[in-house]
């Protein structure tokens, strides 16, 4: 056998730089600090799976049970962390089915980035077998999106997606990549993105409107602060602290914003919107000033439009400038991120303490602790309640989980009665409200957090809907605390049947299955209570365990979620019965 | 603010990229706004696309539709207009039969008032070309309808604003 020459051998053991597409991809997550992808491979995405097998150990792929989930696992994992969250999936239906969890990313900001395989480029309009236009598809839903066809483009398409997905306001990029460019070799070079030409994440702060906002602020006699996620996108919630607690503002949350200020916070008020508190809606339209801090005016939040603050000044601290007078017409808007714009902002801030207005918002919380929360929490009726439950997972975790809830009664009580003390605790489908969510984001949330403890909450109807993470949950031992909200109804959708219409209760009865049996058959533990004198044991033996465990309450079936804003009334409009 | 609906000329610049239509014409859609006539092309800058979209609604929708547009990644810049901000024009052209030149005198002095092109010629047919503001195409169209046009075409405004528009300055500084 020839022996190599000292040359040869220095060529061979120098790292391989002429890779093929699939390797640089993985490469470029790497490159990009990603630790940890969901996912569900295929035809069209195998090569990238061939590679995921040999850079095991540096790169953790985690095998959701449909590519809903590998969605919104990465968008739980990016919710909780801040970072990234990476999916994958072949084409076709694989890259369909990423689709509810891409606008679900889209519409509350939450920075993903999809990875697709698609056909090969000669296949590409040829009704291929799981071909589909998932760029034309996820265009609308998308901050971004792209389709590879040379492997020499993937590094730069990648960095750039990272970038695009995590800057500014955030959003999910996704990127289709045919399969010949996975299997295409070139010379691998990576570089992180820094920038790009046409696009500018963080519009520039006018100081003029921040001195026009602080005269406003230092002026008014009833303000009023809601805040929403751009505080906690922004990592702004300490210069929001210092605001409030500089100007005595009574400060109210939308449901994206909850958890950058304590719930214990004095000047925290509460929730805004259709099912939040009753003074923060109330005095909405009472305020002379009303400071919005990244948020969006969703119709949620301000109800019906013309008469939401029309009495107030309005201030709009917003990163995107496409919302500014999108819902609501602002008196000064403040374009730029909240971190910076805070902190120049409470500098030209008066000192101040509003007593009288603030003791306004704890007589109308008084009212809605007499006729709502006292029932919730401490109900005399035989029936358990949902919020009975929060509170009792409050007590346990002495408010420091991260609640990941899925969408409807279950959502809005966890919303109104948790104890967020920490700020990225509250997970949730906001903006699009999609049934399923919570269970694959609790996954998700636990991976990137897993010194947190994350209890998922959720309702008989969503938990259904993507209850086959058990099975990720089982393989991939993720200690996540499934707690099933179980009153055997769609129970938003037979609240509004309810009031609305007539209590025709049409199709949101539920004959549900043993969900303990079927936790079980993924050999996770689980435990359903149906009495109230077992359940503060049961919620204390779930929390205490180390494992996945799954936790069924029934509750009273044909309880409702007060105080509400009906649809098309005004926020001050609010029923508390 | 101008509730009243007129006519407003949107500029946008955008990187020459596929799928950037898609992507704009879906902001109208999923609106449901109708656009009234949208051209693509080059713009004075290299690799940079000049769309150039004619749409009939509010000043508050347009302001909110810029908003949208401009929020899209690859697009560097949009516009605004209203026509006095604006020198624009349409194209069009008229396929008409040969034979009509030579007996019917009345289109040779429609062709030389208004300033129409003939683009060629051959024993079949001519091709008339004009170019103008849409009411001079219409009266065209409408004149030559009485002799019977083969066919009609006509292209999307294309639009020339007054101002300065600051692109390349606007692309250096991402430069420095």
């Amino acid at each position: 056998m020839e022996t190599l020459t000292s040359k040869q051998k220095e060529y061979l053991e120098q790292p391989k730089d002429r890779i093929s597409g699939s390797e640089a991809i993985v490469r470029c997550l790497l490159a990009e600090g990603v630790e940890v992808l969901y996912g569900y491979p295929g035809g069209a995405i195998m090569p990238v799976y061939d590679e995921l097998y040999k850079y095991e150990g540096k790169i953790n792929h985690v095998l959701t049970r449909h590519e809903q989930c590998a969605a919104h696992a990465a968008q739980g994992y990016a919710r909780i962390s801040g970072k990234v969250g990476v999916a994958m999936a072949t084409s076709g239906p694989g890259a369909t089915n990423l689709i509810t969890g891409i606008a679900d990313a889209q519409i509350d900001s939450t920075p993903i980035v999809c990875i697709t395989g698609q056909v090969p480029s000669h296949l590409l309009g040829s009704d291929a077998f799981q071909e589909t236009d998932i760029v034309g598809i996820s265009t609308p839903v998308t901050k971004w999106n792209h389709q590879i066809t040379k492997a020499s483009q993937i590094p730069e398409v990648i960095a750039r997606a990272f970038y695009i997905a995590r800057s500014g306001r955030p959003g999910p990029v996704l990127i289709d990549i045919t399969k010949d460019a996975q299997f295409e070799e070139f010379d691998f070079q990576y570089k992180k993105c820094t920038g790009v030409r046409s696009y500018k994440p963080v519009p520039e702060i006018d100081e003029n409107s921040i001195t026009a906002a602080a005269a406003l602020i230092n002026s008014a006699k009833k303000p009023m602060i809601v805040w929403g996620q751009g505080v906690i996108l922004g990592k702004a919630e300490e210069e929001l602290k210092a605001v409030i607690e500089k100007t005595g503002i009574p400060s109210a949350w939308t449901i994206l914003g909850a958890s950058a200020i304590p719930t214990v916070h004095p000047l925290n008020v509460g929730m805004v919107g259709m099912h939040g508190n009753y003074a923060p809606n109330v005095l909405t339209n009472e305020c002379d000033v009303l400071i919005a801090i990244g948020m969006r005016f969703d119709d949620r939040v301000t109800g019906k439009l013309d008469e939401y603050a029309t009495q107030a000044k309005i201030i709009h601290f917003e990163i995107d400038p496409a919302e500014i007078d999108k819902n609501v017409k602002t008196d000064v808007a403040v374009l730029g991120d909240a971190k910076t714009s805070l902190k120049k902002l409470v500098s030209l801030l008066k000192t101040n303490s509003h007593p009288d207005w603030l003791q306004k918002f704890k007589d109308l919380y008084t009212i809605e602790y007499d006729k709502v929360i006292k029932n919730d929490l401490y109900p005399t009726a035989k029936g358990l309640t949902m919020g009975e439950v929060l509170k009792e997972i409050n007590i346990q975790t002495k408010g420091e989980a991260a609640i990941v809830t899925d969408v409807g009664q279950h959502q809005m009580i966890a919303c109104r009665y948790a104890d967020f003390n920490v700020s990225k605790s509250n997970i949730t489908s906001g903006g699009l409200g999609t049934m399923g969510f919570a269970l694959p984001a609790a996954i998700g949330a636990k991976m990137a957090a897993p010194e947190r403890e994350v209890v998922a909450i959720i309702g008989d109807g969503g938990y259904q809907m993507t209850i086959q993470e058990l099975g990720t949950i089982f393989q991939n031992k993720v200690p996540v605390k499934i707690v099933v909200l179980n009153n055997e109804f769609l129970g938003m959708v037979r609240q509004w049947q309810q009031l609305f219409f007539d209590k025709r209760y049409a199709s949101t009865e539920m004959v549900n299955p043993n969900f303990v049996a079927i936790a079980q058959g993924y050999y996770i533990e689980a435990k359903k209570v149906t009495k109230r004198e077992n359940l503060a044991a049961a919620v204390k033996e779930m929390i205490a365990s180390d494992e996945p465990y799954f936790l069924e309450v029934c509750v009273e079936k044909e309880n409702n979620v007060f105080p509400m804003v009906p649809s098309g009334a005004s926020v001050s409009e609010i029923r508390l019965e | 603010m101008e509730t009243e609906k007129q006519l407003y000329t949107i500029s946008i610049y955008t990187e020459n990229n596929i799928g950037l239509l898609n992507r704009i014409s879906a902001i109208f859609q999923r609106r449901h706004l109708n656009i009234e006539s949208l051209n693509i092309s080059a713009s004075e800058i290299e690799a940079v696309s000049r769309f150039t979209i004619l749409v009939n609604m509010t000043e508050e929708s347009v302001k909110k539709i810029i908003g949208q547009i401009e929020k899209q990644v690859e697009v560097i810049k949009a516009y605004f207009h209203t026509d006095e901000d604006t020198i624009y024009q349409e194209s069009c052209l008229f396929k008409i039969k040969s034979d009509l030149l030579f007996e019917e005198r009345q289109i040779q002095n429609i062709i030389k008032e208004s300033n129409a092109r003939i683009v060629t010629v051959n024993k079949e047919f001519f091709v008339l070309e004009k170019s103008g503001r849409r009411s001079e195409l219409e009266i065209l169209h409408r004149e030559l309808n009485v002799f019977g046009v083969m066919q009609f075409v006509r292209s999307g405004r294309i639009a020339i604003t007054k101002d300065k528009l600051k692109i390349t300055e606007m692309l250096n500084a991402f430069k420095n």
